[in-house]
């Protein structure tokens, strides 16, 4: 496609506020979040909830709000990209945080030099998850940084969603006796980030798992406030997730490695490169802290839906060895899962 | 993690746990409240110990004590000391090195990390690296070379191929050492209160088991080689249990899927084509002869300590620094007054709370035995 004011890469006057900024923004980029509500550019753009939502789950009547910026590196990797991250990544914090996604605005930092070919990719990569997710991203920001201070692309976005988990999950909730849920297989997403980075060919068949969680989160939200917590497991992993919610809420946690599944590729790289599947992110997991009583419903129901066909109870939550997070391993032995330290794949989403 | 036989392996894991409680019992009943001392010799191994669990699993009165199989954990301090003098005294000059050593702090407490801003100092993940590395850099690369005969082949293999290349731009920094000769001098020491040893499992793939004839010959304590998974463990442990109960010391080899009892003789010719054994100095161990290994003198154009002219190494330990013991086995970290206080993984005083192989390191991260 040809353009006025600039041929294949971003320059400095794209991001002048000049005539080649309303091109880059007009031509390139607002083309792929058009709809017949929002078809003209503005500062600001208002929406509006539907009184009645939905059949079965009801709206409670609050709005939750993220924001989440995006800077993985390289921007393309298997089984995923920049951009459908930066929608999908937001859309499932506001997911596990118990709300419907709907709104998503769109901030982009690009370097100079930045291949348009590779905005477009990226711009319709999060069409496509925006439409997946049932959100609508209704404004947004271009800004163009010189050659040398930036990472090519960087995209923030800021989601707003509708609140249906009555009463919402929260960390504090999380009681002794409660059964630790990962919501399907751990690792690849950070396997396939580095191995796409360092150009490992003996990680060439993982794929991200990067993917759409609030399906998966608002099967578990007629549970309750036997669903207690949710949160997708990214940076730091499983293991950093759950030392949050052992020091947040004050407990206990107990893991039994032999009931974490990771795919047998996975396991086989991380082996190789001397990382731990617990320790590395995902983009398409997240873990949940249901009641006992519940462990059975919850695993079904995650089950039955596409992503969580590996959903499993991996432990419980305990009063015994508070704010610390006990493995059991393959051999019944028992050790400590600390936050990770240490070389963490930075850059990773 | 799941690998579908997740039950069988805990079912045979206590199994074994209960047969080293029988034994255990059986020497406890002979001299009650006796301290059974193992060594687990292999830094790999002190990690593998602590990620499977397996100290929750013993009975008491089963000490499991590291040695100086850490190759970061016993280098002189002065090695990086003169490494990062010629970083900064020869422009021309990169160091290439392991990840481990970038971390371990001088005399002085200088890091090589510390002087990443010199844009010199870079690290690789295997030695073929380095040849990227001589062609693109157009400087003069000096390869930290630390490890223990599991690495030494390989690099052996690399400066072959270097000469055959006609590379010109690359020294080795030669600070290899040898795992039998450390292990005599150990059990040599009066100090030494070690009733059975681990086996390194890499190391003694390419030695096998005739190296360690000694340990049976002059000592007579059991020694058994292990590997790494968490079943192969406690069946070492097992076996080592079983002899002491048995009151029989010689070598036995738990790890047959990949050490040979001649071990490699592939790697074992191509090291002794490049290298030979010379006196070397260890943290903790004093100067030992014949425990390390320097460039043949048909490989000594790719002599670095040559070529630069470095100062010849010593070794003075940071105050208050125990590694010097916990690597003969004679200090446990916890027992260190400097563990988790003055000296963890962000700010360490020693090489053992560094390396990711290291004792302290490992008892940090994975917590004490208690749990």
């Amino acid at each position: 496609m040809k353009y006025r004011f600039f041929d294949a890469h971003i320059t400095m006057e794209c991001g002048s506020g000049g005539a080649a900024s309303r091109e880059l923004v007009e031509k390139v980029i607002f083309p792929y979040f058009r709809s017949e509500t929002y078809s003209i550019l503005s500062d600001a753009s208002s929406f509006a909830f539907p009184r009645e939502h939905g059949g079965v789950r009801s709206y409670t009547g609050r709005l939750l709000m993220t924001t989440d910026t995006y800077t993985v590196d390289p921007p393309f990797f298997p089984g995923g990209d920049i951009g459908m991250l930066s929608i999908f990544g937001t859309c499932n914090d506001l997911s596990v945080s118990g709300a419907k996604p709907q709104y998503l605005s769109v901030g982009f930092i690009l370097e100079e030099g930045f291949e348009i070919e590779n905005l477009t990719r990226a711009l319709a990569s999060m069409a496509r998850a925006a439409e997946e997710a049932q959100v609508s991203v209704i404004t947004g920001d271009t800004k163009v940084v010189p050659r040398g201070k930036g990472g090519g692309i960087y995209i923030n976005t800021c989601g707003i969603g509708l609140g249906e988990a009555s009463p919402l999950p929260e960390a504090t909730r999380v009681r002794p006796g409660d059964t630790v849920i990962f919501s399907g297989p751990l690792g690849s997403h950070g396997i396939a980030v580095l191995a796409a980075r360092e150009n490992l060919a003996l990680a060439g068949g993982i794929r991200s798992d990067v993917g759409c969680l609030y399906p998966l989160c608002a099967t578990l939200f007629p549970l309750g406030e036997n669903l207690r917590f949710m949160r997708d497991a990214t940076r730091g992993g499983a293991a950093a997730v759950l030392n949050e919610i052992a020091s947040g809420a004050g407990v206990g946690i107990e893991i039994n490695e032999t009931r974490v599944v990771v795919e047998e590729e996975v396991s086989v790289v991380s082996d190789l490169l001397g990382l731990n599947p617990l320790e590395i992110a995902n983009e398409g997991v997240f873990i949940a802290i249901v009641a006992q009583a519940e462990e059975e419903r919850a695993i079904e129901s995650l089950r039955a839906v596409k992503g969580g066909e590996k959903a499993a109870a991996v432990g419980l939550v305990t009063e015994a060895h508070p704010g610390i997070v006990i493995l059991e391993t393959e051999v019944r032995g028992r050790r400590i899962l600390g936050f990770p330290r240490g070389l963490l794949l930075p850059r990773i989403c | 993690m799941s690998t579908g036989i997740g039950k069988a392996t805990g079912e045979l894991a206590d199994s074994l746990v209960r047969g080293i409680r029988e034994y255990t019992d059986k020497i406890q009943f002979e001299v009650p409240h006796r301290e059974i001392v193992i060594m687990e010799v292999c830094g790999t191994h002190t990690v593998a110990l602590r990620k499977h669990g397996i100290h929750s699993l013993l009975p008491p009165h089963i000490s499991l004590v590291s040695g100086p199989g850490c190759p970061v954990c016993v280098t002189p301090s002065s090695y990086i000391g003169n490494a990062i003098d010629l970083l900064r005294k020869n422009d021309s000059v990169l160091i290439a090195t392991f990840g481990d050593m970038a971390k371990v702090p001088d005399e002085r407490g200088r890091t090589l990390a510390g002087e990443a801003g010199s844009g010199r100092v870079a690290v690789i993940y295997s030695p073929a690296d380095l040849f990227g590395l001589c062609e693109r850099s157009g400087r003069e690369v000096v390869f930290l070379g630390i490890g223990f005969e599991t690495t030494v082949p390989t690099i052996a293999s690399m400066l072959k191929a270097a000469r055959g290349a006609g590379i010109r731009n690359l020294s080795v920094y030669c600070c290899f050492k040898l795992v039998p000769p450390a292990l005599k001098a150990l059990l040599r020491d009066p100090a030494c209160a070690v009733d059975a040893l681990l086996l390194p499992g890499h190391v003694s793939a390419i030695l096998g088991l005739g190296p360690y004839e000694f340990i049976r010959d002059l000592y007579r304590i059991p020694a058994v080689v292990a590997g790494f998974e968490g079943l192969d463990l406690l069946t070492a442990i097992y076996m080592l249990l079983r002899q002491l109960a048995g009151g029989t010391g010689f070598i036995e080899n738990a790890y047959t899927r990949v050490v040979k009892e001649q071990g490699n003789l592939k790697a074992v010719a191509i090291m002794e084509e490049v290298f030979a054994p010379a006196e070397s100095l260890w943290r903790g161990l004093g100067t030992i002869p014949l425990s390390g290994l320097s460039l043949k003198p048909e490989f000594s154009d790719f002599n670095a300590e040559a070529r630069f002219g470095l100062p010849q190494l010593t070794h003075r330990e940071p105050a208050g620094c125990g590694c010097f013991l916990v690597i003969q086995g004679r200090l446990k970290p916890l027992d260190c007054p400097l563990f988790g206080t003055r000296c963890t993984p962000d700010r360490p005083v020693g090489p053992c709370m560094v390396s990711s192989e290291g004792a302290c390191a490992a008892w940090f991260y994975y917590g004490a035995s208690a749990v």
